[in-house]
């Protein structure tokens, strides 16, 4: 058996990866896949701890964690279209409008 | 002890296949490594017993997911590389170091803790997909349909963002009939 200390150090890694690429990447479309790569860490410290205590709600909250990225995606793809038929760039220091 | 050699290859190759994604600059080449490793962590799902987690993993994220996002790429010019522009990159790596630490700390804290009780414990004698239906139908069913209440919201969310002249009310507007170079005209004013 592998012990549940491998699969948290494992998604904490992801998740630092996907951190990083929300704070380096400047291309919309790119931030999404950081944002997606950071829901999947979460997913599996979630299934690590429900496999460690013997519990489904761990497997239950990586389910609603799952169709919260899903609906996430669907929104965020029309609203990168929208944004792309406006300005037809996603690079953010292009696309906002903000001073500061 | 192959469940030692499966866990290492799928983190090792997960970790390789996401920092692809996080530093690629090509969009396809990032999206693909996304896309692959998503199909290596539904192993860990596997591997920890979840089988269907693993596999809702694979159809929703790689088959769902993915499609939507190449989908989407039709749209955006994506054959060029992404040009960037980094203002400070020691400051991204240690923020990120930093995170994976209090995100450790955090995991591991029930460990430390003392009498965690189980409030959903796997039902015995039956496979994972049986535990899973039962526990989301008694305990969980309400947030299950308010999950599919926001699928729906999202899916209409998608149609109107995404579609043409959807901001207009179809049945009580009656369109006039124009040649495609007028129409083209339409939009372009009304995109400025």
């Amino acid at each position: 058996m592998i012990g549940i200390s491998h699969y948290l150090i494992l998604s904490g890694l992801l998740f630092s990866i996907g951190f990083m690429g929300v704070l380096r990447r400047k291309n919309l479309l790119m931030l999404f896949f950081a944002t997606e790569v950071m829901l999947n860490a979460v997913n599996i410290a979630f299934a690590a701890i429900g496999n460690y205590y013997g519990d489904l709600s761990g497997q239950m909250f990586a389910f609603f964690i799952i169709a919260v990225a899903a609906s996430e995606v669907a929104v965020g793809l029309g609203l990168l279209i929208v944004l792309y038929k406006k300005y037809h760039t996603l690079d953010l220091d292009i696309i906002s409008t903000m001073r500061g | 002890m192959y469940e030692f050699i499966a866990f290492y290859i799928f983190a090792i190759s997960t970790v390789i296949l996401f920092l692809i994604t996080v530093l690629s600059k090509n969009v396809l080449y990032a999206m693909t490594s996304l896309a692959a490793g998503m199909v290596m962590i539904s192993g860990f799902f596997f591997l920890l017993g979840a089988d269907f987690l693993g596999v809702v993993q694979l159809i929703v994220y790689v088959g769902a997911v993915m499609a939507l996002y190449a989908f989407a790429m039709m749209f955006f010019d994506t054959t060029k590389d992404v040009k960037e522009k980094y203002n400070n990159p020691k400051l991204v790596f240690l923020l990120g170091g930093l995170m994976a630490v209090v995100f450790v700390i955090i995991f591991s804290a029930p460990i430390i803790g003392e009498n965690i009780q189980v409030a959903s414990p796997i039902t015995d004698g039956v496979g994972n997909a049986q535990a899973v239906g039962i526990v989301l139908f008694t305990k969980y069913l309400v947030p299950f349909e308010v999950a599919a209440i926001m699928l729906l919201v999202a899916m209409v969310a998608g149609i109107i963002l995404a579609g043409k002249k959807m901001d207009k009310s179809l049945t009580t507007t009656v369109l006039p009939l124009v040649d495609k170079e007028s129409e083209d005209e339409i939009l372009k004013k009304e995109s400025r």
